[in-house]
């Protein structure tokens, strides 16, 4: 057996009132291992019968390193580790960290790459929104979303799949463009996922929006009012669901939004009803965003899809047989990388979740001095104790759900 | 040629005890339900609608060790959740097995630094190894059918 620490309750002092340190009310743990936590977080509750008095967040249970492990890494090296930090947005990581090396250096993307990565963005999106659908059902006991959103989801990791040859982690994004053009089944692929799509919402919606059940557990609970939401840094639909409107995507387009029609659905109630229409209504933005993408991609046909500045950018395998410079850019390039000039840029996007800002310094040599990750995962665990303070247990559990954190956004 | 023969008409199946016992622990093995990082989502995945674990007996993910007899490490372990991960092992009661899903939970995968234990074999016995990053929902399947290979093996002098 594994020896466990004794911890006096005088070590909680600071964190939990002083009627708990008196036994008036109860310490209770919640996690690492506990099924709607969503992943390995701990939660240390203060409860008086079953109100929540406080709860404090123990995180760090999936402190992986990942930014100190950057550093030792070459720009592109680099790259598969951001994949694997917020698991269910694989896609936008590699994107915000692309992006970031992109303004570090100033390198240009061309158009056609730009469309394919608003688009996979926009895949995962839903994909995400589609985890988040259905373990939120699934912690409010509504068993049958979590197969459905599964079912859905399967459809987006193939087209995944299709375009990189890996289901989650698809490093596909590279710096100054894409790996490679997509394959003609894509448009198919994708085509035929927008012409299911719609009507899946349609059943979602049927099956919970009005379902009573459903809304007692959500509605007025976990109440954020819209200034509160902003002092406590939530972003995307979290901070929407308080009617606050912001979105990288509008504020701050990057990779051709602004080129772009679509709507940020906000709601003003602020709970998890709000959050969860918010959410839903997303769905359908992303959809629309995809079919403008997708006209937008059939215009570039053949066009090229990574930028051709060689000295960021190995040059085709077909130029290096003919011609003597190319082959000797693709050895430097995969045995040194390139540099990048001692400054720093902050890079944001709108992920799934929120705002998910790269910090990334460089010193003049070719890996990075320091990366770090604004992620929204662990501004929102902040926010728990204000939102569920008062409230039971049984509510923590769909606040949780509600505010979309992912262990591995937060922890890193 | 002796009893079986005889007693086919009647639909009795002569068999030993340890067959009989290995194959019921197969059918029902009960996975807990655990998930730590990214390969918790494609375990998630191999449960649901598309590929539906539930064709091998496991339909049924346990949220407690105390009701289930596997343990599959899903994601990667960190020095912190490692004696967490070794007192849900020890809280699994016999027999019990484990999996250790995907590069990360067998070797440290991608992760060679300060706060990743280098294989979750240095905190528990582990008795399949999937490899992948994530290992793909039928990899994960493998490694089941494997595992209970094994556990179809297994003699009666080695039961736990
Ligand atoms: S093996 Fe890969 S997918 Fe699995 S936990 Fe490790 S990094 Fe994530």
């Amino acid at each position: 057996m594994v020896q466990l620490q004794e911890v006096t309750l005088d070590e909680l002092k600071h964190l939990v009132s002083d009627r708990a340190i008196q036994g008036e009310t109860m310490l209770l743990n919640m996690g690492p291992q506990h099924p709607s936590t969503h992943g390995v977080l701990r939660l240390m509750l203060e409860l008086e019968g079953e109100t929540i008095i406080n709860c404090v967040p123990d995180i760090g249970f999936l402190h992986t390193g990942v930014e100190k492990n950057m550093e030792a890494k070459r720009y592109e090296q680099a790259e598969v580790m951001t994949d694997r930090l917020d698991y269910l947005n694989t896609v936008g990581n590699n994107l915000a960290y692309c992006l970031a090396i992109e303004k570090l250096v100033g390198l240009d993307v061309p158009p056609r790459a730009q469309v394919i990565r608003v688009i996979l963005a926009e895949l995962q999106r839903i994909g995400s929104h589609l985890i988040w659908l259905g373990t939120q059902s699934l912690d409010l006991a509504a068993m049958s979303m979590f197969l459905y959103c599964f079912r859905e989801r399967e459809l987006i990791l193939d087209i995944l799949e299709l375009v990189s040859g890996q289901r989650m982690m698809t490093t596909y994004i590279r710096p100054g463009g894409v790996w490679r053009d997509i394959p003609e089944e894509f448009y198919d692929a994708v085509q035929q996922f927008m012409a299911m799509f719609p009507t899946r919402i349609k059943q979602y919606h049927g099956l919970l929006t009005k379902n009573p059940l459903f809304i007692d557990r959500t509605k007025g609970i976990g109440v954020i009012s819209a200034e509160d939401a902003v002092a406590w840094g939530l972003t995307g639909p979290s901070l929407r669901g308080s009617g606050v409107a912001l979105d990288n995507r509008k504020t701050q387009p990057y990779t051709g939004y602004e080129e772009y029609d679509f709507e940020i659905p906000t709601r003003t109630a602020g709970d998890v009803y709000a959050r969860y229409e918010c959410r839903m209504d997303e769905f359908w933005q992303s959809l629309r965003i995809i079919e403008q993408g997708l006209k937008k991609l059939r215009e570039l046909d053949g066009a090229p899809v990574r930028s051709s500045n060689r000295k960021f950018v190995p040059p085709p395998r077909s130029e290096l047989g003919a011609s003597m410079e190319a082959l000797i850019h693709h050895f430097k390039l995969w045995t040194e990388g390139f540099d990048a000039p001692a400054e720093y840029v902050y890079m944001p996007v709108s992920s799934p979740r929120g705002e998910l800002g790269v910090y990334l310094e460089g010193n003049g040599s070719n890996k990075p001095h320091r990366v770090h990750w604004r992620t929204p995962s662990f501004v929102h665990l902040q926010a728990l104790p204000v939102l569920s303070k008062g409230l039971l247990v049984a509510d923590l559990v769909a606040i949780i759900g509600s505010i979309d954190i992912v262990l591995g956004d937060s922890d890193r | 040629m002796g009893i079986e023969q005889k007693l086919a008409n009647l639909g009795i199946v002569t068999t030993t005890l340890e067959k009989a016992v290995n194959w019921s622990r197969t059918r029902a093995m009960w996975p807990l339900l655990s998930g730590l990082a990214c390969c918790a989502i494609e375990m998630m995945a191999a449960e649901a609608s598309h590929y539906d674990m539930s064709r091998f007996g496991m339909e049924l993910m346990r949220a407690s060790p105390r009701q289930s007899d596997l343990l599959i490490v899903a994601g990667r372990v960190t020095r912190k959740m490692a004696p967490v991960i070794r007192r849900l092992y020890d809280q699994l009661p016999d027999p019990k097995w484990a999996i250790a899903m995907g590069d990360c939970a067998s070797c440290g995968g991608v992760f060679n630094n300060y706060a990743i234990v280098q294989g979750v074999d240095e905190v528990i016995p582990v008795d399949v190894y999937i490899a992948g990053c994530p290992p793909r929902p039928e990899g994960l399947i493998h490694g089941i059918l494997t595992l209970y290979e094994k556990v179809e093996n297994e003699r009666l002098t080695k039961w736990r």
